[in-house]
């Protein structure tokens, strides 16, 4: 975490001193995917990760028609003291591209903080997209990790969770063993699969 | 105690099993599906020894539940916009019938145009049904508001059905950490349903039959309003023995934020409330005094509570999830109702938010109250101004 020590009174200092790091503000992340890949789980699956961590979370998705193949937004919170606020992620410290499609239609890292990046599903490295993207990007080819794990179908793989293996890597946070216990707790199907993924993406994303 | 990251419509579920209902049926629609699948695997692995009864419509899911209600069981059922708008008839009958039938309804807009977001309209037009209502803001209240509602609902001076709002995503489809309380301590909370009027062959009675304008019809609906103004005190004293075995509570009707001292007091209900207390946090930090009062109840409204809150403020604004046509918001009427005559007149403002689930974000909240700093300083502009409308 990048050290984002703020005001914190002794109490919430006393509260979280178990937690890496122990001091952070709150941290928004916003997933961009289409429906069927995952966004949703992912973003619950995030949060339960750092639950398991003991920060308090809170996630939620916005999606139009209820479709395959429709855009979906989702969103994390993380945050040392109980997350009230409830309305959509204008400002996320950090974005996960499940699918670049997505990225013809919509400026994926609007609103993103300056010191944030886009983690996107692709097989491009990160160079390859600094035309369509302002900001820090890494990239993991999410898709081809699904595959391999037999996660959804070779048209429609099913990548969330490979995804949130490249999240742990890229954002440092959580640690990948919590993400994998979140996904061997919470994955739908296939739990053993979906934390190999995870493993697998963690393993191979690439960074600027 | 077992604390889970879960949806609101799954702690909807989890207060269901924990209550021990007895008989559920319901009809799916966005966003309340989720409540009764999940309920649907809990019948279906025994973690719930209840019936769940299969119907063709939200109508029919009501009458089934009067009917298991009026046979002695705990009943549940969950809806949302145009399904609670297919049970209104049902709604009438289940109060007349003095079945405490719970509800959970996730406050979604009307269509058309079609429309699966947030707004309260849905529930605020079955104001007039006889039904308690409560408004969460988190997934834990929901969850504790269900285990309280049957308390409230069984009780003998009370006898009404009640119903529990999410808004619609914001809570439904959002998972927050949640205490699921043990068994042993709800079952220590919530004795076994013991209808005060159950249908017994021995002792037969009948319900709901005709009553002339002669007769008792009058008397029966004198009831119903008695058994309304009862409900208030059981609210509070529910809530405070709740508090006590369950270590939460949730004051009752209304809620007090920082408002006791509050300058721009705001007068709302649901999630938007939650993301106002941030709100008011930082106004304070800037040096404003703000405040907030959550409605937690809207029937029976709690007059005498806001008569009492809102005395030391200086601007009250009500924000609104809703809007009746040709007037003004409910929240507002009703609030303005309550303060008349009881205090010196107060500079009142109503704010239209968040019709069809358009994001309330701090930005909306900071703009309701920098509004209500003006009229403090320059007096009202006007009475109801829709916030964050495209023009």
């Amino acid at each position: 975490m990048q050290g984002k020590e703020v005001n914190c009174d002794t109490t919430t200092k006393t509260i979280y001193a178990h937690l890496f790091p122990p001091l952070i503000i709150m941290y928004e992340i916003r997933f961009h995917g289409r429906g069927g890949q995952g966004a949703v789980v992912a973003s619950n699956l995030l949060a339960e990760a750092f639950f398991i961590e003991g920060y308090d979370v809170q996630a939620f998705p916005y999606f139009g028609v209820e479709r395959r193949g429709a855009p979906v937004t989702a969103f994390t919170r993380v945050d040392t003291k109980p997350v009230r606020v409830k309305m959509q992620i204008y400002e996320p410290n950090y974005v996960v591209v499940l699918d670049p499609s997505v990225m013809l239609k919509t400026d994926v890292s609007a609103g993103l903080k300056p010191d944030g990046f886009v983690l996107v599903n692709t097989t491009k490295k990160p160079a390859e997209l600094k035309d369509k993207i302002k900001a820090r990007v890494f990239t993991v080819d999410a898709s081809g990790i699904a595959m391999k794990y037999r996660l959804g179908s070779k048209v429609a793989p099913i990548v969330n969770t490979a995804i949130l293996g490249a999240f742990a890597f890229a954002a440092k946070m959580p640690k990948i063993e919590s993400v994998l216990a979140a996904i061997r707790k919470g994955a739908p199907v296939k739990p053993e699969e979906n934390a190999r993924a995870a493993e697998e993406a963690y393993n191979s994303t690439v960074g600027e | 105690m077992v604390k889970k990251v879960i949806t609101g419509n799954s702690a909807a579920a989890y207060g269901v099993k924990l209550a021990r209902v007895q008989v559920v049926s319901a009809y799916p629609i966005t966003p309340q599906t989720t409540v009764v699948e999940k309920l649907a695997d809990f019948v279906a692995n025994g973690e719930l020894n209840a019936r769940f009864v299969n119907v063709e419509s939200e109508h029919s899911a009501l009458a089934a539940l009067i009917s298991a209600s009026l046979g002695g069981a705990r009943t549940f059922t969950a809806t949302s916009a145009h399904g609670l708008a297919l049970m209104h008839e049902m709604m009438h009958w289940a109060a007349g019938a003095r079945t405490p039938v719970v509800m959970v309804n996730v406050n979604r807009a009307m269509g058309p145009p079609w429309n699966i977001w947030a707004e309260m309209t849905d529930s605020i037009a079955q104001r007039d049904t006889g039904w308690i209502q409560f408004y969460g803001e988190s997934n834990q209240e929901v969850l504790d508001t269900m285990i309280q509602l049957y308390r409230i609902c069984e009780d003998k001076e009370v006898m009404l059905p009640g119903m529990i709002c999410e808004d619609a995503f914001y809570l439904s489809h959002t998972v927050l950490p949640v205490d699921i309380p043990e068994q042993e301590d709800v079952d220590r909370f919530l004795p076994p349903f013991e209808s005060a009027y159950k249908l017994d062959f021995d002792n037969p009675v009948s319900i709901g039959s005709l009553s002339m304008p002669h007769q008792w019809y009058m008397e029966l609906r004198y009831k119903i309003a008695e058994s309304m103004e009862n409900a208030r005190k059981k609210i509070v004293e529910v809530d405070r023995e709740f508090g006590k075995i369950f270590g939460r509570s949730y004051s009752g009707l209304v809620e007090n934020y920082r408002g006791d001292d509050a300058d721009l007091l705001l007068i709302c209900a649901g999630t938007m409330a939650s993301t106002a207390k941030d709100v008011v946090d930082e106004m304070r930090n800037e040096g404003v005094k703000a405040g907030l009062l959550r409605l937690r109840v809207f029937r029976p409204f709690p007059n005498a509570e806001i008569v009492n809150l809102v005395q030391n403020a200086k601007v009250i604004g009500v924000a609104d999830r809703s809007i009746s046509f040709g007037n003004q918001g409910p929240f507002f009427t009703e609030i303005k109702g309550a303060l008349y005559g009881k205090i010196p007149t107060k500079l009142l403002k109503n704010y239209i938010v968040g019709i069809g689930g358009r994001d309330v974000t701090t930005n909306t909240l900071k703009s309701i109250f920098r509004n209500m700093a003006s009229i403090k300083d320059h007096g009202l502009d006007e009475e109801v101004t829709w916030v964050d409308l495209k023009r």
